[in-house]
């Protein structure tokens, strides 16, 4: 029992890392454009594919799915926002729900047109795992936390040590300020989808490496990012990583008393949870 | 293709666009009137055809059910259960600004669509539930003609029953709510109760659309309640045809349903067999794309919401 509830332990913390990027990217963009934007487990899986074909046809290394998915993330998601969202932003925000709404299922079927409906996997070769007793440890689930903790890292010196990370960070707390001080608003939005986009695409190739790549993949992880941005309070990129971590060791703890295939709804559940005790989020959130 | 097969095949169109109709109806008291962001359509829409299923299907091992009840109780059933369901989630959900909704509408859908795949003894899991009849076979209703006759009652039935709550005082407060929120409070009205009333309502009528669909097809899986066709052509249909507005509402349903079967049309022709999926996913981008563009350039949809004449017949004062 405490085997498992270790093991659980290390699966939860794959997860949350996994999870922590993803909701940061939604968190962030949440605080700038103050939408919801539900295209993003799409955008991360897109990443995850992007990573795969750059892999087939350099033969590189499976690590380079990593820098490849992310530059073509990050390049969509510009493409998205200069197409589509930035045409639309001025109009209510909740009809960028709706478009976002609508792009995710144009990521998803673009995913499908081009990478066919089957399950397809990095050839990560063949891996032993270690040994600590009775508890296995996948090298690739070492790989996948460490690249995380370096990549949250490298967001935290962009947000506190770059000019354009603290405009991103002064829009975030207060736009109307940030705009009379002169910051220049396109810019700083272009680089919080250039943000979201690489960490998006950083989660959906680790969540590939760690399980497998579908075109569902986005759709299926998207009730738990959100449940992660939301309990971390969204529009707090540093209250994602509380939320990633909290949401991905309920999912996998959960997995000794209920059925593995409701992980999202224990996700859902103290989202809905969370919403009901504090709607401003556990740390307070953005309005 | 032969005339008979056209006919069948017209048929088949229709009433595929009156159950599409209804959901966008809804929709619309939702989010047209009160704008209330709801994504989950397809749980309300799975609800509704599980439940009418299960109450009028016979004894089978591999579900829940053997109620053998009439159409019309399952209808009534399904009516019931999807509006308490929108009673419970409206509850729940009622102070939650839209964007969070949203999020909570789509975690309800899936997570009914798990509890179908995965409860075997409810709802015979991926396998699905089949033998649900159509009604009225004593009186030679149960043809697909019979059944298109049966979802235009329905169609019109609801079509009244929405346009006269968007014309009475109610549906007044309803756009009061959704145009300013914090106006309507000032002036009395009680902001959490209408919403919550205008969610039920649309539930119920999405839980009458699901009841329709499974009588009509017969056989229920969980791949029909995928967030695609469940919930996103759905939401295209009101945004086309005009949120805010019933005839908008059924309009959309036509003119989606159309782009959509004349899509299919399109690639089973000329797309070769292998490629099938594909094919699908290019219909999905296609209609994503639909939605953009309307976005862009027409975002009040093809018939826009006009007001409703300010006094009319009845004068009930609202509460």
């Amino acid at each position: 029992m405490l085997i498992d509830v270790i093991q659980l332990t290390i699966y939860g913390i794959v997860l949350g890392s996994i999870l922590t990027l993803g909701a940061i990217g939604i968190s962030l963009i949440f605080g700038i454009l103050r939408f919801a934007h539900f295209a993003h487990g799409d955008l991360m899986a897109l990443g995850a594919y992007i990573g795969l074909g750059f892999l087939t046809v350099s033969g590189w290394p499976v690590w380079f799915a990593l820098p490849a998915g992310m530059m073509g993330a990050a390049a969509v998601a510009i493409v998205l926002d200069q197409a589509v969202y930035r045409r639309i932003r001025r109009t209510q925000p909740v009809i960028l729900l709706i478009s976002s709404f609508g792009i995710a299922l144009i990521l998803r079927s673009a995913i499908q047109i081009f990478w066919g409906p089957s399950v397809q996997n990095y050839s990560t070769g063949i891996q032993l795992p270690w040994r600590l007793g009775d508890i296995v440890i996948n090298p690739d689930h070492v790989w996948i936390v460490l690249a995380s903790v370096v990549l949250v890292i490298a967001m935290h010196l962009f947000l506190t040590r770059t000019r354009m990370g603290k405009a991103l960070r002064a829009m975030s707390d207060n736009m109307d300020l940030a705009l009379v001080s002169g910051i220049p608003a396109e810019r700083v939005i272009m680089w919080t989808w250039v943000m979201g986009g690489c960490l998006a695409a950083a989660a959906g190739v680790m969540l590939g490496m760690d399980t497998r790549l579908h075109p569902m993949m986005g759709w299926n992880v998207l009730l738990p990012l959100f449940a992660a941005a939301i309990v971390g309070g969204i529009g707090r990129p540093y209250g994602a990583i509380a939320g990633g971590m909290l949401i991905g060791l309920a999912m996998e703890l959960s997995t000794l008393v209920i059925e593995p295939s409701y992980k999202p709804a224990v996700a859902f559940a103290i989202m809905v949870l969370a919403l009901v005790i504090r709607p401003q989020g556990i740390v307070r959130g953005a309005h | 293709m032969e005339i008979a097969g056209l006919v069948s095949y017209g048929v088949s169109f229709l009433i595929f666009v009156g159950i599409y109709g209804i959901l966008a109806l809804g929709l619309n008291m939702q989010w047209g009137f009160t704008g209330q962001f709801n994504i989950g359509v397809a749980g309300f829409f799975a609800v509704g055809a599980y439940s009418s299923a299960i109450l009028t299907t016979a004894v089978s091992p591999n579900h829940l059910g053997g109620f053998g009840q009439h159409f019309l109780v399952g209808v009534a059933g399904a009516v019931i259960i999807a509006g308490l369901l929108g009673l419970l989630i409206g509850l729940i959900t009622a102070r939650l600004r839209t964007d969070y909704l949203a999020i909570a509408t789509i975690g309800i859908a899936e997570i009914l669509r798990l509890i179908v795949t995965n409860e075997d003894w409810l709802t015979n899991g991926v396998r699905g539930m089949a033998g649900i009849d159509r009604p009225f076979s004593i009186i030679g209703m149960d043809s697909a003609a019979g059944f298109l006759v049966l979802v235009c009652l329905a169609v019109v039935l609801v079509f009244f029953l929405v346009e006269r709550a968007r014309c009475s005082p109610w549906g007044r407060v309803l756009r009061a709510i959704r145009d300013n929120e914090t106006a309507a409070a000032a002036v009395g009205k009680n902001v959490a109760r209408f919403r919550l009333e205008a969610f039920v309502a649309g539930s119920a009528i999405m839980g009458l659309g699901g009841a329709l669909y499974a009588h009509y097809y017969g056989f229920l899986s969980p791949e029909a309640f995928m967030p695609v066709y469940g919930t996103f052509l759905v939401w295209v249909m009101l945004i086309v045809g005009g949120s805010g507005n019933n005839r908008g509402a059924l309009l959309g349903a036509l003119v989606v349903w159309l782009i959509w079967s004349g899509t299919d049309f399109v690639t089973s022709a000329f797309v070769p067999d292998g490629l099938a999926t594909q094919a699908g996913a290019l219909r999905v981008l296609l209609i994503g794309v639909l939605l953009q563009v309307i976005l862009l350039t027409r975002p009040q949809g093809i018939l826009p919401e006009k007001a409703p004449p300010l006094t009319p017949g009845g004068g009930r004062r609202p509460r």
